[in-house]
């Protein structure tokens, strides 16, 4: 039994099997390979390759008898090809340098990248067959690691995923269903991995060093997102312990989803309050339905682009949207424009940046890609006609962005007409307050913006100039800080004096120790992941709008994040005393 | 030393489907068969360095063979690349 302790990111207890993410961050032996071993290397190199292939063949054939009429399957058969061109070259450099199998394949595939990747791409054909490239040096070092990865069958609805750390296009692939609990050696509160399992209500624990080279795959693992522990092959007693609690908590979450669902969402002195749910995939909008959500108040849509080898076209996403629409029944649904760059990149789409988190990412790369933007934007007023659809568009900066994209969407409706094709001529166009210089201008932007939802994540870090994924300045990330508060409120102001709706839809706002708060600040508006909306449902139920003010009031006195994250917590507690 | 230049049609350029489809069909050949592109030269059997051509659509190859059965070999590649390999 191995005790290990991390932060905690996502509440909750399992229990569960160790699976292992990302081979590619295996330590590559770099070792010298003896002599008199380098032939007993070489046959090891044979017998992954021929692993590899008959993997890769398997694959063809079940994706051939599943979509017959798709070609999908014909790209693996090139894959298979390209594993059977890099053996010369790799057997090669076992028997010159004497490298490790693993370091060989690695190099060589390094090489192939590298040369794609140092010129001009101007058509993203390069940066398409990285995507391949990668994918077989995965396969072959899965094959030549053996048995560790356990990855072979894939999550198995008892799986733990362990990983130093998760990049949005690796969770988006991942079906959540079969996942139990996530692990990584990096990352904090903030990092990308802990906003999915909270929205997933998956527990998570994260930097833990090392715990990937602690982990085998398949080991049992009891995983306390609560307190940030992972005890890796627990013995009996401890077994038994975790297996108690592990019922406990499930039953407080299902309690206080249960008791909330049927109680009106207003305060306790009868201000109605708009609980939306925030959503990344089409599906999760019946969880939003059973968590009580009146709304989607952001259905993010970069699931759609997830495969850069087949962007979606705009049936297929009009097809979704109008999912969207139909499980919600004439609720709102706002749908944000695609937003990608900085830590959410998309090869071939994204560019490498310097500094990804100032550059082009949001609406600022939806007008370099004007084909993408316009198919979306299309698909979009398209699903209008079926529901009430709300437009936003992330990342913006300035007026002229706004007048911009509204322009754009102009021209696109001209376009539907023009053709025939029904949209809701109505449908509101707002943004993300996410940026420093659209808080402050809010009041600005308002005589565009028809309404405006914070987007927390982003401002928290641009205000407090902390990328939020570096976990070195982690404690500097503050949400609480005096200066985003009194953003915060500035921007509800804002909103409020032009008679603009204002939401938030960052993790801020599904946060109960930040609801009275809000409430006071104004805010009437809160979406966040289906499963925090009854946590914020009984915390706003609980106060009114004069005590609300107060509590504002008094935490906006204070002078640091520390004391008032103390205040709130001492006012919370006597709400949802299970919570602390 | 036969030579040929041809005009990638294929919408998706030379991506993985049809560079497996040329590799293994200059892989039938006696002869040496290159591929060429401004500078760059690389064996028409490897479908690893046909792909770092990363030939989009419009881009001119010069195909080349040089043994017995050179001809055949360019007329062979020069028909697959004009077909748009069978593909879109």
């Amino acid at each position: 039994m191995q005790i290990l302790k991390g932060t905690p990111v996502s509440p909750g207890i399992v229990i569960g099997e160790a699976f292992l993410l990302d081979l590619e961050e295996y330590r590559m032996p770099r070792r010298a390979v003896e002599p008199e071993q380098i032939e007993q290397e070489v046959a090891r190199f044979q017998t992954a390759v021929d692993a590899v292939v008959g993997e890769i063949t398997e694959d063809v054939r079940r994706l051939k008898a599943a979509m017959p009429e798709d070609d999908l399957h014909k790209i693996f058969e090139g894959h298979a090809a390209i594993v059977n061109d890099l053996v010369p070259s790799v057997v090669d450099s076992i028997r010159k340098y004497r490298f490790t199998p693993e370091h060989a394949v690695s190099k060589r595939v390094r090489t192939i990248v590298k040369q794609l990747t140092s010129r001009d791409d101007p058509s993203g054909l390069a940066a398409r067959f990285v995507v391949d490239f990668n994918d077989v040096e995965k396969r072959l070092l899965r094959a030549l690691f053996g048995e560790r990865g356990g990855l072979k069958g894939g999550a198995n609805g008892k799986s733990v995923v362990f990983a130093k750390d998760l990049t949005p296009s690796q969770t988006i692939g991942l079906d959540r269903t079969k996942i139990l609990g996530f692990v990584t050696e990096f990352g904090g509160r903030t990092s990308h991995t802990a906003i999915l399992a909270r929205a997933h209500g998956i527990p998570a624990v994260v930097g833990i060093a090392d715990v990937t080279r602690d982990v085998s795959g398949g080991d049992t693992v009891i995983v306390d997102g609560t307190k940030g522990i992972v005890i890796v092959e627990p013995d009996g007693e401890t077994l038994k312990k975790y297996r108690a609690l592990e019922k406990n908590f499930i039953s407080f979450e299902r309690r206080t989803a249960d008791e909330m669902r049927s109680q009106p969402s207003e305060t306790r002195d009868g201000i109605a309050i708009a609980l939306l749910a925030n959503i990344e995939r089409p599906e999760e909008a019946a969880t939003a339905r059973d968590y009580g959500a009146g709304g989607i108040g952001l259905f993010r849509t970069e699931f759609l682009y997830f495969d850069p080898r087949n962007l979606p076209t705009e049936k297929e996403q009009f097809e979704k949207y109008r999912q969207v629409l139909k499980s919600m029944d004439g609720r709102p649904v706002t749908i944000r424009a695609l937003d990608i760059g900085a830590d959410k990149e998309v090869s071939g789409i994204t560019a490498q940046e310097r500094n990804p988190f100032l550059g082009c990412r949001g609406i600022r790369l939806l007008f370099e890609r004007m084909d993408l933007f316009r198919t979306q934007l299309r698909a979009i007023l398209r699903a209008s006609a079926f529901g009430k659809v709300r437009l936003m568009f992330p990342m913006v900066s300035t007026l002229d962005e706004i007048k911009q994209a509204k322009a754009i969407v102009a021209d696109v409706r001209e376009e539907l007409d023009a053709e025939g094709v029904s949209f809701d001529p109505e449908m509101p166009v707002g943004i993300m307050i996410e940026v420093p210089s659209a808080a402050i201008a809010a009041d600005i932007l308002c005589t565009e913006a028809e309404f405006l939802s914070i987007g927390t994540n982003d401002l928290v870090q641009y205000v407090m100039a902390v990328d939020r994924v570096n976990e070195k300045i982690a404690p500097l990330y503050q949400p609480a800080h005096p200066a985003v508060l009194r953003l915060i409120r500035s921007v509800i102001d804002a909103g409020a004096r032009a008679e603009r709706p204002v939401s938030m839809c960052g993790e801020m706002s599904g946060d109960p120790l930040f609801t009275a708060l809000l409430l006071g600040f104004g805010l009437r508006s809160f979406s966040a992941v289906p499963s925090a909306l009854p946590e914020v449902k009984k915390v706003l139920r609980s106060v009114s709008i004069p005590e609300a003010r107060q509590i504002a009031q008094d935490a906006l006195a204070l002078p640091d994040a520390h004391q008032v994250v103390e205040y709130l917590t001492e006012k919370t507690r006597r709400i949802i005393p299970e919570l602390f | 030393m036969v030579e040929k230049t041809v005009t990638i049609q294929n919408a998706h350029g030379l991506h993985v489907r049809p560079a497996t489809k040329l590799a293994d069909l200059a892989g039938k050949f006696k002869s040496q068969v290159t591929i060429h592109k401004d500078g760059q030269d690389v064996a028409a059997r490897s479908i690893i360095e046909l792909l770092t051509l990363a030939a989009a659509q419009g881009t001119q190859l010069k195909i080349r063979a040089e043994g017995p059965d050179a001809a055949e070999a360019v007329d062979a590649i020069e028909k697959l690349v004009n077909a748009r390999f069978g593909l879109d």
